[in-house]
């Protein structure tokens, strides 16, 4: 953009940014450590309040139903988004166009109408077929969030294959299933991978629709949700503590996948040049 | 060609998938918002929402405030971001969509505790004297003066703003960086050329240019402040219920009347609709936030 350089007060502001974003996170770290209930006053340093987290069974539950949840779904997710976004991108035009937008009506729709909507179908089906909101339903819901997704990430990795690949593998002799597993399948792979760690971040990190989906059921978010109504407990720092930390190391790993990625791609393009 | 037509197939269990998970849940909020209990086609539902006027019209103000403080804030910072070289933007932009990632209701305890009455801040304000000086010059002024002993901050307006706010800023600040880092050097080059001091240039070169993206920006966080739930609770003390929180009640809480609920939703997802088609059709950048 412009020619001219910041100077310490274009530097102050985003400081001051950072600042106003970190610092309630910070607060929120440093006082899982606080060895008694006060929010505001640092009476000194403990580690009881993650070994009373080991021994609370409903926290324990819980995360084990976000875990659960979140990786089946995250893999259902993937292999359907995949097999969709391979479908979508050899449809024609006309058609591929407004399924996209249907595609993407979970992403830009407001949490809070997908979890109401989900939660009136798995309503007015269980009265008529006879079940009833719970894990099942979660599950579903979790699914139908994160394929849009799968099929953003793995898409642009579709555009950028070389049509000519294919035909190519099947010259050499590929059946039609060979060249798709041995070439069209690498080929994406970077996308599909990026598309499961993402719809795994998200199911990790949804409340709105779990909360109207799962019935009886309780994830992390929602054991979260309960605690935060009642009486606030330093337990809820060392929670998100270690959520901050899981999830600070999961984008670090995607990122860091990403820039190889652009890395290699770059690296093959100059080999391609000479 | 053919092979294509065979590779579209696997795109159908999708399509099925979507009918039935994404397009007939619609339907059905439409549906349950133009009938009652018995089935029957009523406008009742809509008639109901009428004693709810200050609910809609407190969430449209209180988004429209946070939008209003996220773009007097954001602004500034896009466009000094945007100054910045590429690897430093890069690790800004990362550090700035960080906090995104960690669980809402996480960020909003975490003020929860920064605001209350014996919170980080009262605290704070307590140590360093000030609340005393308020009691001092309070007591000054008017003989019928209570002193106070602590800053009312949770459970106000300002507390679900400041809320929305710190949630939603990041999402303000991506789109317009995106559209300035794009505009183009020579554009800037050629004003200053013809005479135009730093002032002008703004406002009539770079400020013109990126409004596509502060309509993104406006937008994005407009979107989900409007339809947020649980925030009044946990920062406004459940004294100012917002439309999510009425929603959430028709379904969830002892109000059960999912019809009600759904015309709820429906106008919620209208104004949600009337948003996106406003940024698609001006807007830029929108990927970029999505996508981190």
């Amino acid at each position: 953009m412009t020619n001219k350089k910041n100077g310490f007060w274009g530097r102050f502001l985003m400081f001051l940014m950072l600042f106003f974003l970190y610092a309630p996170i910070f607060v929120l770290i440093v006082f899982s450590f606080n060895s008694s209930k006060s929010r505001s006053v640092w009476t000194g340093f403990t580690t009881d309040w993650y070994v009373k987290l080991l021994h609370n069974s409903a926290i324990l539950n819980a995360l084990y139903t976000t875990l659960l949840v979140s990786v089946l779904a995250a893999i259902i997710a993937t292999i359907a988004g995949t097999f969709a976004s391979i479908g979508l991108y050899n449809m024609r035009r006309r058609w591929r166009e407004p399924l996209l937008q249907v595609n993407n009506i979970p992403v830009i729709n407001a949490d809070i109408i997908t979890g109401v909507s989900l939660c009136i179908l798995f309503v007015f089906l269980g009265r008529r077929l006879g079940f009833e909101l719970g894990f099942g339903t979660l599950l579903i819901a979790h699914v139908t969030f994160n394929i849009p997704y799968v099929i953003l990430s793995v898409m642009p990795k579709l555009r950028q294959l070389d049509n000519n690949l294919f035909e190519a593998a099947q010259d050499l002799g590929c059946t039609w299933m060979q060249a798709f597993v041995k070439v069209i399948i690498p080929e994406i792979m970077p996308g599909i991978v990026n598309g499961l760690l993402m719809a795994f971040t998200l199911s990790v990190d949804d409340f709105v629709i779990s909360y109207f989906t799962a019935g009886s059921v309780e994830t992390l978010s929602m054991r979260i949700y309960a605690m935060t109504k009642k009486r606030i407990s330093p337990e809820i720092n060392a929670i998100s503590t270690i959520l901050f930390v899981t999830i600070l190391l999961l984008l670090i790993i995607i990122n860091v996948r990403e820039a190889q990625q652009e890395k290699a791609a770059k690296k093959r393009r100059e080999e391609f040049k000479q | 060609m053919k092979n294509r037509r065979l590779a579209s197939l696997s795109a159908y269990p999708y399509v099925v998938w979507m009918a039935i998970f994404v397009v007939i849940p619609l339907v059905l909020v439409v549906f349950y918002a133009f009938t009652n209990d018995a089935g029957q086609f009523t406008t009742a539902n809509f008639n109901e929402m009428g004693s709810y006027t200050m609910v809609f019209v407190r969430s449209l103000v209180l988004s429209a405030a946070a939008t209003a403080v996220c773009l007097i804030l954001g602004y500034p910072v896009a466009y000094v971001l945007a100054k910045e070289s590429a690897g430093f933007q890069r690790i800004a932009l990362m550090l700035l969509m960080l906090p995104m990632w960690i669980n809402f209701l996480l960020r909003t305890y975490a003020w929860m505790s920064i605001l209350e009455n014996t919170g980080l801040l009262n605290t704070l304000f307590s140590d360093i004297g000030l609340i005393a000086l308020v009691n001092k010059i309070g007591s000054a002024l008017s003989s019928s003066y209570v002193p106070i002993d602590h800053f009312q901050m949770i459970n106000t307006q300002g507390a679900v703003i400041l809320g929305m706010v710190y949630n939603y800023l990041p999402f303000m600040i991506m789109p317009i960086h995106s559209v300035i880092v794009k505009i183009d050097r020579a554009t800037i080059e050629a004003a200053q050329d013809l005479g135009a001091d730093d002032v002008t240039v703004f406002r009539k070169v770079i400020f013109p240019l990126s409004l596509p993206g502060v309509l993104s920006g406006i937008t994005m966080v407009f979107v989900p402040s409007v339809s947020t739930f649980i925030l009044s609770k946990l920062l406004g003390g459940g004294t100012t219920m917002l439309l999510g929180d009425l929603i959430e009640l028709q379904f969830m809480g002892g109000a059960y009347n999912p019809h009600l609920g759904s015309a709820i939703s429906l106008i919620m997802m209208i104004i949600v609709m009337v948003c996106m088609a406003l940024m698609n059709r001006f807007g830029d950048g929108e990927d970029q936030a999505v996508m981190l």
